[in-house]
């Protein structure tokens, strides 16, 4: 069989001489490679105080967009929902009533938009069957949390803030983004 | 000031010495804990644990909380005495070797001259074995009481592993002793601080490098560390074990990897001597100082190269460790003991 | 009263109740572990009469080494009161009267003997019990039972190493 690489090596079953068999010379050799790495760049991140930063492709947790005059966009289509693989999507349609234009961009909206963070695979699927541009994947994930129900979250858990009425809070958010 | 025919003030001044002894050597037993996980995330390019205090300075005392803190749990069937023997027994062992170490020369202090030791005995060497022999009762009650198969049976490893390499570290040390011609351990530190003689490793070399192996078995520290193997062969003796009591079993391990470490530097590096200084120019209590300090460094880098071979090497197999102990350490000794014999007679001659 | 003598006093009773209680104790673990609490009341006794050789030498052969195997048989054979024999009447009386006789004549022994009548040990003097006297001792005076000893030890090495073998 043809190897991958030219790095595989024979297993060696000689019998050890008597200097090998006390093993000095091969935990020297170990011990200078531990060593070295004494002096070695150390890669952790401190996370609270520092964080990583993120490639702006990077698939976080979701938010739920709004028009620019605050209106949500999104009109429970149910694509994302039938798009998610892992099946983390739940949603419930209703009617956009009278008076009510202001709050939502089309005549249908969503009652409960849900989705179960511990079920999403990040794959982003939503994101690209959303018709109206009203799920986006973010730059942040999920933080933890003490029990299971904390994991799913809600509309308000999702929706940006209104441009029109909490603008310094968006300007806070897109900011850390 | 007799009474009882005591000399009270002796009395007084050897137990404040023991006090100091036990607290210093259970304050450094805790931040060899705190050294333990710096080294070991330095030679894995971590920077570990650095959130309690600065540096995380404050880590064993949050760890010994912790320890505290935990429920304690006696298993149902044991036997209840010797299972609360068993870490006390451990932790007593570990200590009681700190008697005969020379921690420094004489200092003078309010008019008396005091030694820094406890007790400078005729049988300062086999002392510390008979002691070191003792510590294989910690383990072996402690896996037996548990009343687990698992316990005993880790006790049982612990305890023949320890046996096995205490013979050949008495071997190691007999050459090293046909050369000082005494047991004392004080003596032994003045005859390698006289000008014209180095350190003992310089003539014992091999009989170090056998002391120091088996040193590590008798600390159960990597890569003999089969009696605990936490991570494989279901823990070890200490499994039952919660709270404090497995506390006592952990600390006791780094206290005696403390004491072997002091042991190793005043057999053969010198004890508390500095190189090249000749400590009669000083003041008593300023030499006396300065050779703490010296002691103290010297039993630093041994503590550093304890963990250093932690990090690096694997654990060793069981027959492996027996063919070690048996086969390779044992007959390299009585070798050793034999050239040093030799080489005694025919420079005497 | 003196403090050497407090030692003495206090080093025998630990010695004589814990040689009881390695009888009377009914778990055998328990016998073991009295066991070693004698040899280190008899190892205080020794370092009272200046023989710290001989007291570490105890402590190391039998507390440390003997001893740690007694532990390990009975640790292995799982002991415990089924596994007692049974006490019957004719048993105890066998052992009463075994053991009553051995007493008497350790006592007897005990009064006739004139060379120990009248005479204090050697305390904290004396460096018949040191390891230099006791070496030079050993290889001028008692070479040839010393030599004898060791080969004994040495076939006796040699004859555990040819069982454990295999063919």
């Amino acid at each position: 069989m043809q190897a991958l690489t030219n790095r595989a090596k024979e297993v060696d079953r000689r019998q050890m001489t008597f200097l090998e068999s006390i093993y000095l010379w091969n935990i020297f050799k170990g011990m200078i490679v531990t060593f070295k790495h004494l002096f070695k760049k150390r890669p952790t991140i401190q996370y609270p105080e520092q964080q990583r930063t993120f490639s702006p492709v990077f698939r976080g947790l979701h938010v739920l967009n709004r028009d620019e005059e605050g209106r949500e966009r999104c009109t429970a289509c149910g694509l994302c929902a039938v798009a998610c693989p892992a099946e983390a999507i739940t949603m419930e349609a209703a009617e956009r009533l009278p008076g009510e234009e202001n709050l939502y961009r089309e005549e249908k909206y969503a009652a409960r938009y849900e989705i179960n963070m511990l079920r999403c695979i990040f794959c982003g699927l939503c994101e690209e069957a959303c018709p109206k541009d009203a799920i986006y994947l973010s730059e942040t994930f999920a933080p933890a949390n003490y029990n299971r129900r904390g994991f799913v979250y809600g509309k308000q858990d999702l929706l940006i803030p209104n441009p029109k009425t909490e603008a310094p809070e968006l300007a806070k958010a897109k900011g850390i983004h | 000031m007799t009474l009882f025919a005591i000399d009270w003030l002796l009395f007084i001044e050897k137990l404040s010495l023991i006090i100091i002894i036990i607290f210093a050597s259970l304050g450094i037993a805790l931040y060899m804990t705190y050294g333990e996980r710096k080294i070991a995330a330095a030679l894995q390019d971590r920077p570990g644990p650095n959130r309690a205090g600065p540096f995380g300075l404050f880590q064993p005392f949050a760890d010994g909380l912790k320890l505290i803190m935990k429920e304690e749990i006696i298993p149902n069937h044991s036997n209840k005495a010797l299972f609360i023997l068993g870490p006390a027994l451990a932790m007593t062992a570990a200590l009681m070797t700190c008697a005969v170490v020379p921690w420094g020369d004489k200092v003078v202090l309010f008019g008396r001259t005091i030694a820094l030791q406890i007790a400078d005995i005729n049988v300062g060497i086999l002392y510390v074995f008979g002691v070191v022999s003792l510590g294989v009762y910690g383990i072996m009650i402690g896996g037996w009481a548990s009343n687990n198969k698992f316990s005993l049976l880790a006790a049982l490893r612990g305890a023949s592993q320890a046996i096995s390499y205490e013979l050949a570290m008495g071997l190691s040390l007999i050459a090293l002793l046909m050369l000082t011609g005494t047991l004392q351990l004080g003596e032994i530190v003045k005859q390698q601080q006289a000008p014209g003689h180095l350190w003992n490793i310089a003539y014992q070399p091999l009989g170090f490098l056998i002391f120091l192996v088996t040193a590590f078995a008798e600390c159960n520290r990597t890569p003999f560390d089969l009696p605990e193997a936490e991570n494989e062969l279901n823990m070890g003796f200490h499994q039952e074990y919660s709270s404090m009591k497995l506390g006592f079993y952990l600390f006791s391990e780094y206290i005696n990897m403390f004491i072997s470490s002091v042991i190793m530097a005043t057999l053969f590096f010198g004890g508390y001597d500095v190189p090249f200084l000749d400590e009669s120019t000083l003041t008593p209590n300023i030499a006396a100082i300065v050779g703490i300090v010296a002691l103290l460094i010297k039993v630093v880098c041994f503590i550093f190269f304890f963990m250093w071979v932690r990090w690096t090497i694997p654990r060793f197999r069981y027959d492996q460790l027996m063919n070690l102990g048996w086969k390779k350490l044992i007959p390299l000794a009585l070798a050793n003991m034999l050239i040093t014999g030799a080489v005694i007679l025919w420079l005497h001659k | 009263m003196n403090a050497i003598e407090i030692l003495f006093w206090l080093l025998s009773a630990l010695a004589i109740i814990s040689a009881m209680m390695v009888l009377l104790s009914k778990n055998p673990v328990h016998s073991v572990l009295w066991l070693i609490a004698v040899f280190f009341a008899i190892s205080g006794h020794y370092i009272l009469l200046n023989a710290q050789f001989l007291a570490i030498v105890n402590i190391i052969v039998y507390a440390g080494a003997i001893m740690v195997l007694f532990l390990f048989v009975i640790m292995l054979m799982n002991l415990n009161k089924e596994s007692e024999p049974k006490r019957n009447f004719w048993r105890i009386l066998i052992g009463i009267i075994s053991g009553g006789s051995l007493l008497m004549i350790l006592v007897s022994l005990i009064r006739q003997a004139t060379e120990i009548n009248n005479k204090n040990a050697l305390m904290e003097s004396g460096n018949i019990g040191l390891i230099k006297t006791l070496g030079k001792l050993l290889f001028s005076d008692y070479v040839v039972p010393f030599e004898i000893s060791s080969v004994l030890f040495l076939s006796a090495m040699v004859g555990a190493v040819v069982i454990g073998k295999k063919e």
